[in-house]
């Protein structure tokens, strides 16, 4: 990134953190986490320990950092290094992102910038002016993006509050501010437990590595007594809906599961998991000694704010989390795909001068597709 | 701490303080060298460790769970005893492993029947206390389950191999895992186990006992045939690490696990990090510093120090990284591909 747009976007994002300090929430038990930060165009800062908002305040404002990030884990030493830190607990968090849910919309809305020639084109795979394979991909999510994040964001708190028997007011919903949701659980039984037993917490929210035996399928002499029902609990609830479909079908189904034998129910618990398997990322989950970005700093990949969704439903993440400011300023914009922000219209640009509203600047900046004219 | 009944005592007997057993009775070690009505107590010792050493689990003269005569409970809390000192005498660990292992399995029968037998709530209460006491997980009764807190669960299961065992595979509701007594025991082997082991490691090395020279060169030899050895007999990467470098070689993008799992493997596998970085190279989102780093991350040069191990299979299967050929022959780890045991 060249340093007149280095400049413009820090210009931007100072102002916002200077008017927007009501925004950034400190975590609990500050003292206790580990910061970290970055700067445009360099490397990342971490194993940082504040003690209050003043000492965070005062990092904003004196970095500008590009990101900022907190640990979900509580440390007793979180400035030492990570050998030394003394690892107490860890928040549980979940990562949705949009990327991940293999929709049929993407492609509409994917670009690829060529890293050889620079060439920006819809999706593709290979530079249609250079021919190079080392493309750059940005997306620009849409509306259903956002929704079938929603969809799983929903799916999992499901699953937290109905077998895992978390408080509803122990989760917290924030969009990452770019293409999906960060999910925090609080004060629950899982604070203080590893990356392994995280790792298979992870496989059960998925779905995963289920065996026939569990929804009553068995090698030999299976019995139809064991086959699940629509008004259990957890996934056998879920997998009675999913599978059977109605409570009339149920009978028909099991005879004719019985009758395909015990590898195709195998083969259809996979197929489920697809679709009842909330889809997370499992490396998030799993890693207890990762720095999250701060609720209410800028995601550097949009110039979106990461922000609690108090109500999911109505939440719009391109008007909700886009702070900032409308005064217009000049860029040469290269974004083959049209785009909304704060409920007006952007887009297509073919090479062209344009001026724009800051806040769509950024955006595109942010993404690669524009510099400051 | 528990009061334990007679009856436990032969049931449980590594939860009675040793000496303390013995100083009651009156009895001191080195008369068991020479006695002839006490060397019965030996030889039912060793019976105990040889059918451990065997991969058996030692049956007791009680009768369902109750010693018919004092002497029988006494010979039942005795031999365990003795069988430690033996152990200790011959310094073998694989001994400490098996005996601690097979005397886990004969505790966890014991445990499964109390807690599975309705109709005496004190058994229930009592293996439920000796769970808590020893292991800190609590345990409810609910109906015809028992009821654990999905973390405890977790911290003990995560170790088990077998898929049934994955929380997926149990029954979930509440924050809670329904367990039947079996499974509820089987949770806790490993720990049982341990604790037996520690107990066996800390108890003080006795001096040899007069008489018993004999018995103790035997256990030694035991021991020694027991040893495994493992032996590389190929070269040859599983099929997993193969597909991995496959797709890297194609320049198709392999996700953070599958180049977490090569890495790791060819790690253990005695590669530097300078020889793995190139393999990577075809990546569609190469960075050599990116690489670097993470790879010195990953063999402990950098960073936290800990080296990290490969992925076992079980969770490869998960990750849709495994692609099981015959030639996996059950292994559990695609670093034990191509060792074969030698027994």
């Amino acid at each position: 990134m060249n340093e007149t747009d280095i400049k413009f976007l820090e210009d931007s994002f100072k102002k916002y953190y200077f008017n927007h300090f009501d925004l950034i929430s400190s975590p609990q038990r500050t003292p206790e986490r580990e910061f970290g930060y970055q700067k445009f165009n360099s490397g990342m800062f971490r194993h940082i320990s504040l003690k209050d908002d003043k000492e965070l305040h005062l990092l904003f404002m004196q970095n500008i950092p590009s990101d900022v990030y907190c640990s979900n884990a509580y440390y007793s030493f979180p400035n030492s290094p990570m050998s030394e830190k003394d690892w107490k607990e860890a928040d549980l968090i979940f990562d949705i992102d949009a990327k991940d849910l293999d929709l049929s919309c993407r492609k509409n809305h994917t670009i690829s910038i060529c890293n050889e020639c620079n060439e920006v084109s819809k999706d593709v795979n290979q530079c249609e002016k250079c021919n190079s394979t080392k493309l750059e991909k940005k997306s620009l999510p849409c509306k259903n993006c956002i929704d079938a994040s929603k969809i799983e964001v929903n799916k999992l708190s499901n699953v937290l509050i109905d077998d895992l028997g978390i408080d509803k007011e122990n989760i917290y919903v924030y969009f990452s501010g770019n293409e999906g949701f960060h999910v925090y659980v609080f004060n629950s039984q899982f604070q203080k437990i590893g990356s392994k037993e995280r790792s298979e917490l992870v496989d059960y929210i998925m779905f995963r590595g289920v065996i026939p035996e569990t929804f009553g399928m068995k090698k030999f002499k299976p019995n139809r007594s064991l086959f699940p029902d629509f008004n259990q609990k957890g996934w056998n609830g879920r997998f009675s809906k999913q599978v059977f479909g109605s409570k009339s079908k149920r009978s028909k189904i099991i005879s004719e599961l019985l009758d395909n034998g015990y590898s195709s129910f195998q083969k259809l618990l996979d197929n489920v998991s697809e679709n009842i398997g909330v889809k997370i990322d499992p490396n998030v989950t799993m890693d207890i000694h990762r720095i999250f970005r701060l609720p209410g700093s800028i995601n550097s990949k949009s110039g979106l704010t990461k922000i609690l969704c108090t109500d999911l439903t109505k939440f719009d993440p391109y008007t909700d989390a886009c702070f900032l400011n409308d005064d217009s300023v000049e860029v040469l914009a290269n974004c083959p795909i049209e785009f909304k922000l704060k409920n007006k219209k952007f887009g297509p640009y073919i090479n062209e001068k344009i001026s724009l509203p800051t806040y769509a600047a950024v955006y595109l900046i942010c993404k690669k597709l524009a510099i400051i004219a | 701490m528990l009061v334990l009944g007679q009856d436990e005592k032969a049931k449980y007997p590594f939860l009675a303080d040793a000496g303390e057993y013995l100083k009651d009775k009156g009895f001191s070690l080195v008369q068991f060298g020479s006695d002839p009505v006490l060397k019965l107590s030996v030889e039912k010792a060793l019976h105990r460790i040889k059918v451990a050493a065997a991969g058996e689990v030692y049956k007791s003269d009680l009768i369902d769970g109750q010693a018919s005569k004092d002497y029988v409970l006494e010979r039942e809390v005795f031999s365990f005893l003795l069988a430690i000192v033996l152990i200790k005498l011959t310094g073998m660990s694989t001994l400490i492993k098996r005996f601690a292992l097979a005397e886990a399995r004969r505790a966890e029968n014991y445990l499964e029947k109390d807690l599975g037998n309705a109709s005496n709530k004190s058994k229930i209460d009592l293996a439920t206390r000796i769970i808590y006491d020893l292991f800190n997980i609590e345990i409810i009764k609910e109906n015809d389950f028992f009821v654990i807190p999905v973390s405890d669960y977790l911290k003990h299961s995560v170790t088990f191999h077998e898929r049934e065992w994955k929380l997926i595979n149990r029954h979930v509701e509440n924050g809670k895992v329904f367990l039947t007594p079996d499974k509820t025991v089987r949770l806790i082997r490993k720990e049982l186990g341990n604790y037996i082991s520690s107990k066996i490691i800390n108890a003080p090395k006795p001096s040899m006992i007069p008489g018993l020279e004999n018995i103790v060169d035997e256990l030694i030899l035991i021991s020694k045939k027991l040893t495994p050895t493992y032996t590389i007999i190929t070269g040859e990467y599983p099929p997993c690490i193969k597909h991995a470098i496959d797709v890297l070689e194609k320049g198709e993008n392999l996700p953070h696990s599958g180049r977490f799992m090569l890495a790791t493997f060819l790690l253990s596998r005695g590669q530097t990090v300078q020889q793995i970085a190139p393999l990577f190279k075809n990546a569609p989102d190469y960075n050599p510093r990116v690489t670097f780093y993470q790879l010195n991350h990953l063999a402990g040069t950098s960073g936290s120090a800990t080296k990290y191990t490969c992925p076992s299979c079980e969770k490869l299967k998960t990750q849709d990284l495994c692609f099981i050929t015959k030639e996996c022959d059950n292994i559990i780890n695609p670093l034990q591909f191509g060792k074969k045991r030698k027994q």
